[in-house]
C-alpha cells in the first residue's frame, strides 16, 4: 500500500510540475460546455431571405409578413427580377429567395392555383431541409386557410349540411422532460462524456507512453514496484481528475444552464465510475500498441475517440443511422453512458430503469481492463 | 533555403519512419468522410411510435393508418388503456406515444372537434421538433380528407391547392455529402496542420533535441519553415484524398476553379501551421499541446465554423467569436468554389480575412520563438 501511495503521489507531482496543465484540465470542460451550450444548436432561425414580389397585392404582403413573423426568416433584400436574386445566393448573403409571381393574390381569392417559388441555397448546411419545410408550411398554411374559409362558407350556406360536416381532429402535443424543446438540453449533459473520454482515455494513454518515451519506464521497472502497483498508481490520478471534472460539469450544467438534474447525483457518479473504468482500460490498451505520445494521441483520438463519439448517439441520434451501423453502436461503451446521462439528467430515471446499461458498462469495463493489463504485463516482462 | 530544406528533409524522414502516424494523418480524412456520408445525419425516419387506441373505431384506425403509411413512424407498441405510458419513453422503447380517446370516432361523426394526444420524449429536442412537424402535417392532411369527404357528399369537388415550387440550387438532391465535403476539408486540415506541427515541435523540446537544433546554424524562420513544410505537404495530400474520395464515393465534383481552391488552401494552412508553432512555444509537454490545440483549433473548426451548426443561430457573443475562427472564412470559399462553381472573386473579403489570420499567426509564432532563443 505504501509503495502504491508513493507512485500516486509521484504521478500527481508530475502533473503539477507542468503548471499550465492544471488550469487546462479545468478550463477545457468549461470551454466545451460553453460551446455545446450555445453553439451546438440545430434550431433554425433568421434565415437570410431575399424577396422578389412581382404581385404586390395584399395577399403577397400577407405572405411576406407570415415569413418574417414566423421568426425563421429575416428579410435582407428586395429585388424586382428573379435573376437579380442570384448574386445574393452566390455570396451567401441570402440563403433563400422567395419569388411571388404576379397574379398570386387574384388566384388565391378565386380558388385557382396560385404560384410561389422558393429558391434555396442547398450548399449552406444540413438546415436546408428544415428551411424548405418551414417555407412550405407557411405557404401552404396561407393557401390552406383561404381554401378552408371558402369551403366552410360553402358548407354553411348549404341547405342541409351532410352529417359529420365540420368535424376535425385536433392534435394536442405534450412534450415530456423538455417542455420548451430546447436542443441545449440534449447537448449540454453530453459534454460530460466528451470531457471524461479525453481525460481518462486519451491523456491517460499519453501519460503511460510518456514514461516510455522519455525513458523513465525503465527506471520504474528496476524499482521494487510491482506492475499492478505501477498501473494503479499511474491510472488512479486520471480517475480522480475525471471525478472532479464530473462534479464541475454537473455544477455548470445545473447552475449555469439551469438544466435540472432530475435523477440521483449518487447514481450518476457511481455509473460514471463504471464508464471511467472502461476508458482507462482503452487508454492503457492504446499505450501498449503505440510507441510515442503522438501515436498515442492519434490512436486514441482518431481511431477511438472521434468515431466513438460520432457513433454513440451523443450528437447524432442513433435511430437516424443505417441499420448495419446501428448494430455497430452496441459495441461502443459511450452509447450506454449517453443513455445513462440523459436518463438521469432529463428523465429522472433510477437504477430500476438503467440497470441494463449499467450492466453492459460494467462488463465492458472489466473485460477491456483485463485485456489491457495482460498486454501491459506482457510488454513489461 | 538550403538549410530550410535540410530541416524539412529531417522532419519528413521522421514522419515517414512513423508509418502509424502517417497512415492516420492520411487515412482519417477518408474515414471521416465515409462516416459522415453514410452514417451521420439529422434526417428523422422510422420513429418508434406507441399507439394507445381507446376508441377502436373506423376513424381511429384511419388515423393510425395515416401515421404508419407516412413511413415516418413505426408502431412498436400498443399499450392497453390504463397502462403506464412513461415507462415506454424511459426505457427508450418509444419516442412518441399517440393517445386516441374513447369518443374520438363519435365526436368526428357528430361534426365536433376530436382531440388526440401526442406524448413526446423531448430529451432529444431536434428529433422531437421534427416528429411534431410530421404529426402536425399528417393531422392537417387527415382534416383535409374529412373536409373533402363532406364536400363530395354535397357533390362538390375541391379545386387544386397551391403550386409551391421549391428549388434547391447547387445541391438539388439535398445530399448531405455535398455540404459536408467542404466542411470536412476545413475541419481536418485544421486538425492535422495544427496538431501535427505543435506536437512535432514540442516533442523535440520534451526529448531535449530542441537545444541541438538551436545551436545549429539556423535562423528562426528557416527552422519554422523547415519544420512546417512537410506538414503542409501532408495536409495537401489529405485534402486531395478527401476530394478524390468524395468524387468516387459520393460524386461530389469541384465545379469551380482548382487554382482558387489551391490558393485559398495554402493561405488557410499557413495560418494553421503558424497557430501550431505558436502553441508549441506555449506548451512544454505534448499532452498540454494537445489540449490547447483541441480547444483553440479543433473544437472551433468543428462547432464555430458553420460546418454543422449555423452561425446565425448562435448568441451574439459567440457569433463575435466566430470571426476569429479561420475555418469560418475558408468554408464559405470552399462551398463557393466546390459547389457553386465560382472563383475567389466573390469572396475577396473572406480571402482577406484568411490572409490576415495567416500573417498574424506566423508573426506571433516567429516573435515568440525568437524571444525564446535569447
Amino acid at each position: 500500500m505504501h509503495v502504491l501511495w508513493r507512485v500516486i503521489v509521484k504521478e500527481f507531482l508530475q502533473l503539477r510540475q507542468d503548471r499550465r496543465m492544471i488550469p487546462v484540465i479545468f478550463v477545457a470542460p468549461v470551454v466545451q460546455i460553453t460551446l455545446f451550450g450555445f453553439a451546438v444548436n440545430t434550431d433554425v432561425t433568421n434565415v437570410p431571405t431575399v424577396l422578389v414580389d412581382q404581385d404586390k397585392s395584399a395577399a403577397s404582403r400577407d405572405l411576406v409578413s407570415r415569413f418574417v413573423g414566423s421568426g425563421y426568416f429575416e428579410l435582407v433584400g428586395v429585388e424586382e427580377r428573379v435573376e437579380a436574386a442570384s448574386p445574393w445566393l452566390v455570396t451567401g448573403d441570402a440563403q433563400l429567395a422567395l419569388v411571388i409571381a404576379s397574379g398570386y393574390g387574384r388566384a388565391l381569392a378565386s380558388g385557382q392555383t396560385p404560384r410561389v417559388q422558393v429558391i434555396v441555397d442547398g450548399s449552406d448546411s444540413s438546415a436546408t431541409t428544415v428551411v424548405l419545410g418551414y417555407a412550405g408550411a407557411i405557404i401552404r398554411g396561407q393557401a390552406g386557410e383561404a381554401t378552408v374559409a371558402r369551403l366552410r362558407s360553402r358548407i354553411a350556406r348549404a341547405k342541409a349540411p351532410p352529417p359529420g360536416a365540420g368535424g376535425r381532429i385536433e392534435l394536442v402535443p405534450r412534450v415530456w422532460y423538455n417542455p420548451d424543446l430546447s436542443s441545449r438540453w440534449f447537448y449540454v449533459p453530453a459534454v460530460l462524456a466528451l470531457v471524461l473520454m479525453v481525460m481518462t482515455m486519451l491523456l491517460s494513454a499519453m501519460g503511460v507512453v510518456r514514461e516510455k518515451e522519455i525513458g523513465t519506464m525503465e527506471q520504474l521497472m528496476v524499482t521494487p514496484i510491482r506492475s499492478w502497483q505501477l498501473l494503479v498508481g499511474k491510472l488512479f490520478p486520471f480517475a480522480v481528475i475525471g471525478f472532479v471534472q464530473t462534479l464541475l460539469i454537473t455544477t455548470v450544467t445545473v447552475w449555469g444552464f439551469e438544466i435540472r438534474l432530475e435523477g440521483s447525483l449518487a447514481l450518476l457518479l457511481g455509473l460514471t465510475m463504471l464508464f471511467v473504468l472502461g476508458n482507462l482500460g482503452l487508454g492503457l490498451l492504446v499505450s501498449t500498441v503505440v510507441g510515442n505520445q503522438q501515436q498515442a494521441m492519434m490512436g486514441a483520438a482518431f481511431v477511438l475517440l472521434i468515431p466513438m463519439i460520432l457513433l454513440s448517439g451523443l450528437i447524432f441520434p442513433i435511430e437516424n443511422m443505417p441499420r448495419a451501423i446501428q448494430y455497430v453502436t452496441y459495441a461502443i461503451p459511450v452509447r450506454y453512458y449517453a443513455e445513462i446521462i440523459r436518463g438521469i439528467f432529463l428523465r429522472g430515471s433510477g437504477i430500476d430503469v438503467l440497470w441494463p446499461q449499467a450492466l453492459v458498462l460494467l462488463a465492458m469495463g472489466v473485460s477491456i481492463m483485463i485485456v489491457a493489463v495482460l498486454r501491459f504485463r506482457k510488454r513489461l516482462d | 533555403m538550403r538549410r530550410t530544406w535540410a530541416v524539412a528533409r529531417k522532419e519528413l524522414r521522421q514522419v515517414v519512419r512513423d508509418p502509424l502516424s502517417l497512415i492516420m494523418l492520411i487515412g482519417l480524412p477518408a474515414f471521416m468522410l465515409v462516416l459522415y456520408g453514410y452514417a451521420l445525419n439529422f434526417d428523422v425516419r422510422h420513429i418508434a411510435l406507441a399507439v394507445q387506441d381507446r376508441d377502436h373505431s373506423v376513424a381511429s384506425r384511419d388515423l393510425i393508418a395515416a401515421f404508419v403509411n407516412s413511413t415516418y413512424f413505426d408502431v412498436v407498441a400498443t399499450p392497453a388503456p390504463g397502462q403506464d405510458l412513461e415507462v415506454l419513453t424511459e426505457r427508450l422503447q418509444a419516442k412518441a406515444i399517440l393517445v386516441i380517446p374513447e369518443d374520438f370516432g363519435a365526436d368526428l361523426g357528430a361534426g365536433r372537434a376530436a382531440s388526440v394526444q401526442l406524448l413526446l420524449d423531448g430529451a432529444d429536442a431536434t428529433t422531437a421538433t421534427t416528429i411534431l412537424g410530421y404529426a402536425g402535417g399528417l393531422v392537417a392532411q387527415a382534416n383535409e380528407r374529412l373536409l373533402r369527404g363532406s364536400l363530395s357528399r354535397m357533390g362538390i369537388t375541391l379545386e387544386p391547392g397551391i403550386a409551391y415550387e421549391p428549388r434547391v440550387w447547387y445541391n438539388p438532391e439535398l445530399e448531405s455529402t455535398q455540404f459536408l465535403v467542404p466542411g470536412l476539408i476545413g475541419f481536418l486540415l485544421m486538425l492535422t496542420a495544427v496538431l501535427a506541427t505543435a506536437l512535432s515541435v514540442v516533442r523535440e523540446k520534451e526529448r531535449g533535441t530542441m537545444e541541438q537544433l538551436r545551436v545549429a546554424p539556423l535562423r528562426t524562420w528557416e527552422l519554422i519553415l523547415g519544420k512546417t513544410l512537410p506538414y503542409l505537404a501532408i495536409s495537401y495530400l489529405a485534402a486531395i484524398i478527401i476530394l478524390v474520395a468524395a468524387r468516387l464515393l459520393f460524386d461530389v465534383q469541384v465545379e469551380g476553379s482548382s487554382l482558387a481552391l489551391f490558393v485559398a488552401t495554402l493561405v488557410y494552412l499557413f495560418g494553421a501551421l503558424g497557430l501550431g508553432v505558436l502553441i508549441s512555444t506555449i506548451a512544454d509537454t505534448q499532452a498540454l499541446a494537445f489540449q490547447i490545440s483541441l480547444i483553440s483549433s479543433m473544437l472551433p473548426a468543428l462547432l464555430l465554423s458553420g460546418f454543422i451548426f449555423q452561425i446565425r443561430s448562435m448568441p451574439l457573443f459567440l457569433q463575435a467569436i466566430t470571426y476569429l475562427v479561420p475555418a469560418r472564412y475558408y468554408l464559405v470559399i470552399l462551398r463557393g468554389v466546390i459547389l457553386k462553381g465560382t472563383t475567389l472573386e466573390p469572396y475577396w473579403d473572406q480571402f482577406l480575412a484568411l490572409v490576415v489570420f495567416a500573417v498574424v499567426m506566423v508573426t506571433l509564432a516567429s516573435v515568440r520563438l525568437a524571444r525564446k532563443e535569447q
